[in-house]
């Protein structure tokens, strides 16, 4: 039976028809909403392709049931900045050329965003400790070690 | 609800420089060849247009994998053309728009892509000022280009204009004069990549994110064993998930397809089948016993000069060993995914192949179909470093497509990817050598033990498990390359010894055959450079041909970079728990094309078997640079790749599938281990554009593994570098 689930995202408040609640929040966010940032990369919380913040923590969306995000705010790649008002670490990855084929993009972005709101000056092994379930296989992760530096140095 | 439907129309628009539209009118054209608009790979009109506002479309059959490549060509088009970047669009790998130029592999997008797509558009320019000359009413020697506007003193007029009375129907001329390096603009610059603002904001539309009006999602349903078929399949076990479609049973080829994901998902995951016994692969404790034992098709000497036999039996000291290098999987961060429609008695699918032209061919093959009745289009898709899923999911979608009439979306999961995605197969060299009395090497003889076949295409798993026609072909690759040496031996022989099967569907993974031939050939030379005594880039130096300029200021400049301290190795601190070293590789990539140094230093953890990574230096030469920026980036990426290949990975497996299913048994490279790398690029500006999408790969592991001898006096000749191994091997030194 089909249940409706309220919750914020990226500011706005919607609501979800789901038929399972136990449906990764995944899904909900790239099929129902069309927030398509976020990647499926594991479905087992390994890669951190999935990455969302959910009441302000990095959380892997492919492994958090649609039902325990009711009630809670959810932001997405799209919600943390965009073209007009872009995040600092969007813009430093931009600079710094962090991006290869872009998939694992959404989830280094996003775990990095919720660390340097409560370590706004880390040290670059901070960031590897920090990024150490994020997986790239393109090699990016000297660039984006430098993106996160660049973006907590503008504070 | 707040669901967003996005109709493909839509879709298309929004995804911004990935417009892949029909073209005006939407019905496929009624002529036999499924095509809109010329692809003939000897015509412009097959690489370029030029619309009536002077727009530049570059139709190109080379696809972005994620390396870059799509900046690299409108920077070729817009330096040839005149015309300033953002002008210019690029659509990639739509059998119905582009020309086939082969599949995106053996860095050669720009080599020979970039280049063809060059004579079309000094082709097009010379016609251009051509007929502006003519409208102008001066010769040709005076006019100029200004941002698409030919000008002269008697007047100006826009590429626009001159496409009006007539459209660029020509043939390429290979001759075509191109812009000499000091009137380039905009190639040999460090552009930006065009693509990375969608994807940190969101926005880039991944094959993954497409939907298509009516679009069903499906799931296949691999069985547990390779080689089992489905007996029997229990529909009813799945009849209770909300909006399940129908289940697809065709021989081994099992699949469901349900009106949302996350009931496609559950319904592969929870549907009864009785699949046959089956336990084909060998024991992997065996592997390379196996391997030796394999049928061999065919002996294929790829390099001889003089007679190695004789000059080893008579040496002062004889050396031999044997290096292996593990199963990889490709283990892309996105898994597969592909979506197929039939319309009208045609086919259309959207994946990230490599190869659509080739994938068109063969899923015609498949359907019974015309080959004129099948479009393939690229969508770019999660890293790809070689020919992964992405072929096999588009095959998946179209005949769960088939079956329920409607367009299917198919993305496989983690499970799938790393169990069924084709695999870079085992690969053994045994190699001997003999050293005269001052250690010259007097003779060389090496045996690769490979799988036969090259780079042709790579049967459709779907085809494969249902029985349905295939061509039945083994292509790991062009794996030979470089077991042939790029030294001036006196008596050298390298032979390959080609087997009729190996134990996984093989493909070619980033650098196949020249990474692991370079492994075996770079670490044996160093065993050759330890007993003579010899620092190893002085060693390499003596027996580089005088004529080798480039290579030998490849690794005279590495040497400098890394502040490279002259001696024999190994060193000879070995106290502590923790020792250092360094090694050395070179590498002429399949002796024809791109030149690379590195040296990898490292530390030991002698007690434990550890080996650290700590810095990572490389000296590159692939001529002519497009986008440096792009070539450094690749440079990185093939470094920090091939060390997680060199330092942690395996396939597992046990006698009937693969056991390393996800990223906890198939382990990959983290954020702390990836040491500090310098790069340094060399520029020939005037000199051809080679590739640099794999060949900074090749010179990985035999650097690390040199480094851990120099460290140790411990030798790693098999891959991965597992701290066991290195325990084993210590015990055997």
């Amino acid at each position: 039976m089909s249940q409706n689930l309220a919750m914020t995202v990226n500011g706005r408040n919607v609501t979800v028809t789901v038929d399972d609640p136990e449906m990764p929040l995944l899904y909900a966010l790239r099929n129902e909403l069309g927030l398509t940032g976020p990647h499926f990369g594991c479905g087992l919380g390994q890669c951190g392709a999935c990455t969302v913040h959910l009441d302000g923590e990095a959380a892997r969306s492919c492994v958090t049931p649609v039902a325990s995000a009711a009630g809670k705010t959810i932001v997405t790649l799209e919600g943390l900045g965009t073209p007009e008002r872009p995040h600092k670490l969007q813009q430093a990855f931009i600079a710094e050329q962090a991006v290869q084929c872009g998939y694992c993009a959404n989830g280094m972005i996003m775990q990095s965003a919720a660390f340097l709101a409560r370590t706004p000056r880390p040290t670059e092994a901070q960031v590897k400790e920090e990024l150490v379930n994020n997986i790239c296989r393109c090699g990016t992760h000297p660039r984006v070690v430098a993106a996160v530096m660049r973006a907590a140095a503008q504070g | 609800m707040n669901a967003i439907n996005m109709n493909r129309r839509s879709w298309l628009k929004a995804s911004g420089a990935l417009v892949v539209g029909f073209a005006a009118g939407g019905l496929p054209n009624p002529a036999a060849a499924w095509t809109e608009k010329p692809v003939a790979g000897d015509q412009v009109a097959a690489f370029l247009a030029i619309d009536q506002e002077g727009k530049v479309t570059v139709y190109i059959g080379k696809v972005d994998l994620g390396t870059g490549v799509r900046t690299g060509f409108m920077q070729i088009a817009a330096e040839e053309l005149d015309v300033p970047l953002s002008r210019v669009r690029v659509i990639e790998g739509d059998t119905a728009l582009t020309p086939d130029q082969g599949a995106t592999y053996g860095s050669l997008s720009i080599q020979v892509g970039g280049v063809a797509l060059r004579a079309a558009a000094a082709t097009a320019r010379r016609e251009l000022l051509s007929r502006a000359a003519d409208r102008l009413g001066v010769p040709v020697a005076g006019v100029g280009v200004e941002d698409g506007v030919v000008v002269a003193p008697t007047g100006r007029v826009s590429y626009a204009e001159l496409v009006r009375a007539g459209g660029l129907e020509l043939k390429v001329d290979p001759a075509a004069p191109i812009k000499p390096p000091n009137a380039r603009r905009i190639v040999g610059r460090e552009i930006p990549r065009v693509d990375i603002p969608d994807k940190v904001f969101g926005h880039a539309g991944y094959v993954h994110d497409l939907k298509v009006e009516g679009m069903l999602h499906g799931r296949p349903v691999r069985p547990p064993r390779m080689g089992a078929v489905a007996e029997a399949v229990d529909e009813a076990s799945v009849a209770h998930i909300p909006g399940i479609v129908r289940v697809v049973h065709q021989g081994a080829f099992v699949g469901v397809v349900a009106e949302n994901e996350w009931s496609a998902i559950k319904a592969a995951r929870d549907l009864k089948v009785r699949w046959s016994a089956w336990a084909g692969l060998p024991d992997q404790t065996k592997i390379w016993e196996h391997v030796r034992a394999s049928q061999v098709a065919q002996v294929q000497v790829t390099q001889e000069r003089g007679d190695p036999a004789a000059t080893m039996t008579g040496a002062a000291r004889r050396m031999s060993a044997s290096y292996d290098f593990a199963i990889h999987t490709h283990g892309s961060m996105g898994p597969s995914c592909a979506v197929a429609e039939f319309k009208d008695g045609r086919l259309t699918t959207w994946s990230a192949s490599q190869a659509t032209h080739n994938l068109r061919k063969q899923l015609a093959m498949m359907l019974a179909m015309p080959v004129e009745q099948v479009r393939c289009i690229y969508l770019e898709g999660a890293g790809c470093y070689g020919r992964n899923g992405h072929e096999d999911a588009a095959a998946d979608a179209a005949l769960l497509a088939k079956a329920v009439g409607r367009p299917v979306r198919v993305q496989w999961m983690r499970a799938d990817e790393h169990g069924w995605d084709p695999k870079g197969p085992p690969h053994l060299v045994d190699l001997r050598a003999g050293l005269d009395a001052a250690g010259n090497i007097v003779g060389w003889e090496s045996e690769a033990f490979i799988p036969k076949g090259a780079g042709g295409n790579v049967d459709l798993t779907a085809a494969e498990l249902s029985g349905l026609p295939r061509e039945s072909l083994q292509s790991p690759g062009n794996i030979v390359h470089n077991l042939a040496l790029p030294y001036a031996l006196p008596a050298v022989k390298t032979t390959c010894h080609r087997l009729e099967t190996t134990p996984f569907r093989p493909s070619w993974i980033r650098t196949p055959g020249r990474m692991q031939n370079t492994f075996a050939n770079e670490s044996f030379l160093d065993e050759c450079a330890a007993e003579a005594k010899v620092d190893p880039i002085d060693y390499r130096l003596r027996m580089l041909p005088p004529e080798e300029t480039r290579g030998r200021e490849v690794l005279e400049r590495v040497a400098r970079l890394a502040n490279w301290q002259k001696r024999p190795s190994p060193q000879r601190e070995l106290a502590g728990e923790w020792v250092t070293g360094r090694g050395v590789t070179y590498c002429k990539y399949e002796l024809v094309r791109t030149y690379i140094a590195g040296v990898a230093e490292v530390s030991v953890n002698r007690g434990t078997g550890e080996i650290r990574v700590t810095r990572f230096f490389c000296t590159h030469d692939c001529g002519q640079m497009i986008n440096p920026g792009g070539v450094r980036t690749q440079v990185e990426g093939n470094i920090i790749h091939t060390l997680s290949r060199t330092l942690f990975e395996e396939l597992t497996y046990d006698r009937g599938a693969v056991t390393s299913l996800d990223w906890g048994s198939y382990r990959v490279i983290a954020f702390p281990e990836v040491p500090q790398i310098t790069v340094e690029l060399i520029d020939r500006p005037a000199e051809a554009p080679w590739g640099a999408g794999e060949p900074a790969a090749a010179i990985v592991p035999s650097a690390v593994s040199n480094a851990v001898f120099d460290a140790t006096g411990v030798r790693m000749r098999s891959v991965p570098f597992l701290p066991a191994k290195f325990k084993a091997a210590a015990q055997s030194t």
